[in-house]
């Protein structure tokens, strides 16, 4: 009995100190977390919510708010630009993927092969991700100019026709797509080259001792080894090409003939230009909803992965 | 390193090359210097060194060099060189490959039309105000979750790691409504440092990169600091600070490179043109500037960053591969 007690009478003579010290703590830990809080409350966690909020709601910020159901979105729907917004960001992603996915991975293989140049040549693809996006977007402009631009000057050194780029319905998205793969294949190469480097050479001995060919070799220990990367890359890629602004925006206007508007491009318009803000909401809110289905599987892929 | 010695390539090449490097000293002709095969690859070092490989690898490197060099010194170059022509040598057809005087007239005028000096200078601000206030929210944040583990902790950082699902883009309006009128405090940050630096400092990528570091730090060297009477904010500053170096320099360049490169975000905050940043300040004036001024407007912003990624090339790269390998 007596042995009992005690401890009892202890840990109750022990309880206030420990409360508070465990309410210190945590009021210490708050106040460590309040700046980081407030920015967030303020600048991440408020917009996404009220991203939803007026999406419904039509605002002029004179009168009080005003709860419109779904007439932003029948706006957006009616818009002739609505289809091609969708479309384009379509395409743009897609041709993008083709070239900023396909051509990092390659180049990555073949730099992980050489022994020579090996930092120049890591140094210079890196090169334009560090330029200002706006600086590699407008030095394009002045490459693609039809007149006396870079392209068609090279193009008729090898006496072949101009084009004219940025200036046509055909060619104006994937010039888009070029400006684009140029600034951005750096990140990506050096990405998967990192990813090259954790292949154990164990690997490709054995398959060579089974006689497994360079290409077989690529495909059956390369390609399952970096699977994972590739997939999270994938993802990573898909939600930031589908955000195409600034290429739209400062080469195009999203013209000719709305070939290169974009989904972002057209929410700008709406909010800056269109003077409709919450039609430009509702889009944004659209958007907003495909990106998270594609980050949702990212974070689920590399939670699965990552101990 | 087990590679050295268990390679097929090196086994097989021993025999030709017999340990060219011992006695390599005195000898006039050296036989061909095998290619380094210390990290095995796809291609097998055996075959890489026989002469049929040794073609194809030097034909396959000078390719790759020559087409590196073509698609992304090229552009600078010409970028560079292009500033110092004039607008009738621009215009030339064939083009001219050197300019035909050498003048940096045009940078002089773009440094004085597009007023470079005050635009850099303004981003400069945005960018060391953001550089700041990031590490001193981020670090003190993800330390306390980290370390002090406050109720609803987890519930925070879940919080914090859902901004990365939604891009910034996305909700651009309304973040640019909220810097409009904050709410509560009614206050107008447009045309202000406040508004690149509030939102900067709400980055969910730094609040994990610093949370996942400081996990690493074993508690035992807080608990002997604690022991000795060191308040949670001396332990963070004399303690966690100092062993977190590597990271801290990879938030640094993260947040500096990311605000110096923004565009949209300033775009839509920064409207004035004194207050514009370097790259919106160029991109509103392309339009109105002759194209040799413009080109060299674009080579004086790309300098900055430039500069930074010649010098921290080592952290840039880590911060890149740690982040998206990891997630």
């Amino acid at each position: 009995m007596t042995t009992a007690s005690i401890p009892v009478t202890n840990r109750r003579r022990r309880q206030p100190t420990k409360l508070r010290r465990a309410v210190r703590r945590n009021l210490t830990a708050y106040g460590f977390l309040c700046g980081a809080l407030i920015c967030f409350a303020f600048f991440s966690w408020y917009p996404m919510v009220r991203q939803v909020i007026l999406s419904f709601q039509k605002t002029n910020f004179v009168d009080a708010p005003e709860w419109v159901g779904l007439k932003n979105f029948r706006t957006v729907f009616s818009d002739p630009a609505f289809a091609p917004a969708w479309i384009n960001t379509a395409m743009f992603t897609l041709l993008a993927l083709l070239c900023g996915y396909v051509i990092p991975f390659i180049t990555a293989i073949v730099l992980n092969e050489l022994r020579h140049a090996r930092a120049y040549l890591r140094f210079v693809v890196y090169l334009p991700v560090m330029l200002p996006p706006a600086v590699g977007v407008l030095l394009f402009q002045w490459f693609y100019n039809p007149d006396y631009g870079l392209f068609n000057q090279v193009l008729s050194f090898f006496h072949l026709p101009g084009l004219q780029w940025l200036n046509s319905s055909g060619t104006a998205l994937i010039s888009l797509v070029i400006v684009s793969t140029w600034m951005n294949m750096g990140s990506g190469t050096l990405i998967y080259l990192a990813a090259l480097q954790t292949i154990p050479s164990e690997l490709y001995e054995a398959a060579e001792l089974d006689g497994a060919g360079l290409f077989k070799r690529i495909r059956h220990i390369t390609i399952p080894q970096t699977k994972l990367i590739l997939l999270v890359m994938l993802l990573l890629q898909i939600v930031a090409t589908m955000q195409v602004f600034i290429e739209p925006y400062l080469l195009t206007g999203g013209g000719p003939e709305n070939s290169t508007v974009t989904v972002v491009y057209l929410m700008y318009q709406y909010a800056f230009n269109f003077g409709s803000l919450n039609a430009g909401n509702a889009l944004g809110l659209m958007l907003m909803l495909v990106l998270m289905v594609f980050s949702a599987i990212y974070l689920r892929i590399s939670r699965d992965n990552t101990v | 390193m087990s590679n050295a010695i268990v390679t097929p390539g090196r086994s097989a090449q021993s025999p030709l090359t017999p340990g060219g490097e011992e006695r390599g000293g005195g000898r006039q002709r050296r036989p061909r210097k095998p290619i380094n095969t210390q990290f095995r690859t796809a291609v097998s070092p055996h075959q890489l060194n026989t002469t049929h490989g040794r073609i194809i690898y030097w034909i396959v490197l000078v390719i790759t060099v020559v087409s590196f060099t073509a698609a992304f010194v090229f552009p600078l170059y010409w970028m560079i060189t292009g500033a110092m022509k004039s607008t009738e040598e621009l215009n030339a057809i064939p083009p001219t490959f050197l300019p035909t005087h050498f003048s940096l007239d045009g940078y002089r005028q773009a440094w004085d039309l597009l007023e470079l000096g005050r635009l850099l200078g303004n981003t400069a601000l945005y960018a060391g105000g953001a550089w700041l206030l990031t590490l001193a929210f981020d670090v003190s944040a993800a330390y306390a979750l980290s370390k002090l583990r406050p109720v609803l902790g987890k519930v925070v950082l879940a919080l914090m790691l859902a901004t990365l699902m939604i891009p910034p883009l996305v909700i651009m309006l309304p973040a640019y409504l909220t810097v409009k009128d904050v709410p509560f405090f009614h206050w107008d940050l447009l045309n202000t440092p406040w508004a690149i630096w509030l939102p900067a400092a709400a980055n969910g990528f730094n609040v994990f990169l610093l949370k996942r570091f400081f996990d690493s730090i074993p508690r035992e060297l807080l608990e002997a600091a604690e022991i000795d009477g060191a308040s949670p904010g001396r332990i963070l500053w004399s303690v966690v600070m100092p062993i977190s170096r590597p990271i801290l320099g990879v938030v640094s360049i993260l947040t500096v490179v990311n605000v110096w490169r923004d565009f949209v975000w300033p775009l839509l905050v920064l409207p004035d043109s004194d207050k514009m940043s370097i790259s919106i300040g160029i991109a509103s004036l392309s339009s109105q500037m002759p194209q040799n001024v413009l080109v060299a407007s674009l080579v004086i912003a790309s300098i900055p960053t430039i500069v930074v990624f010649f010098i921290f090339q080592r952290h840039i790269m880590a911060g890149l591969t740690a982040g998206s390998l990891k997630g």
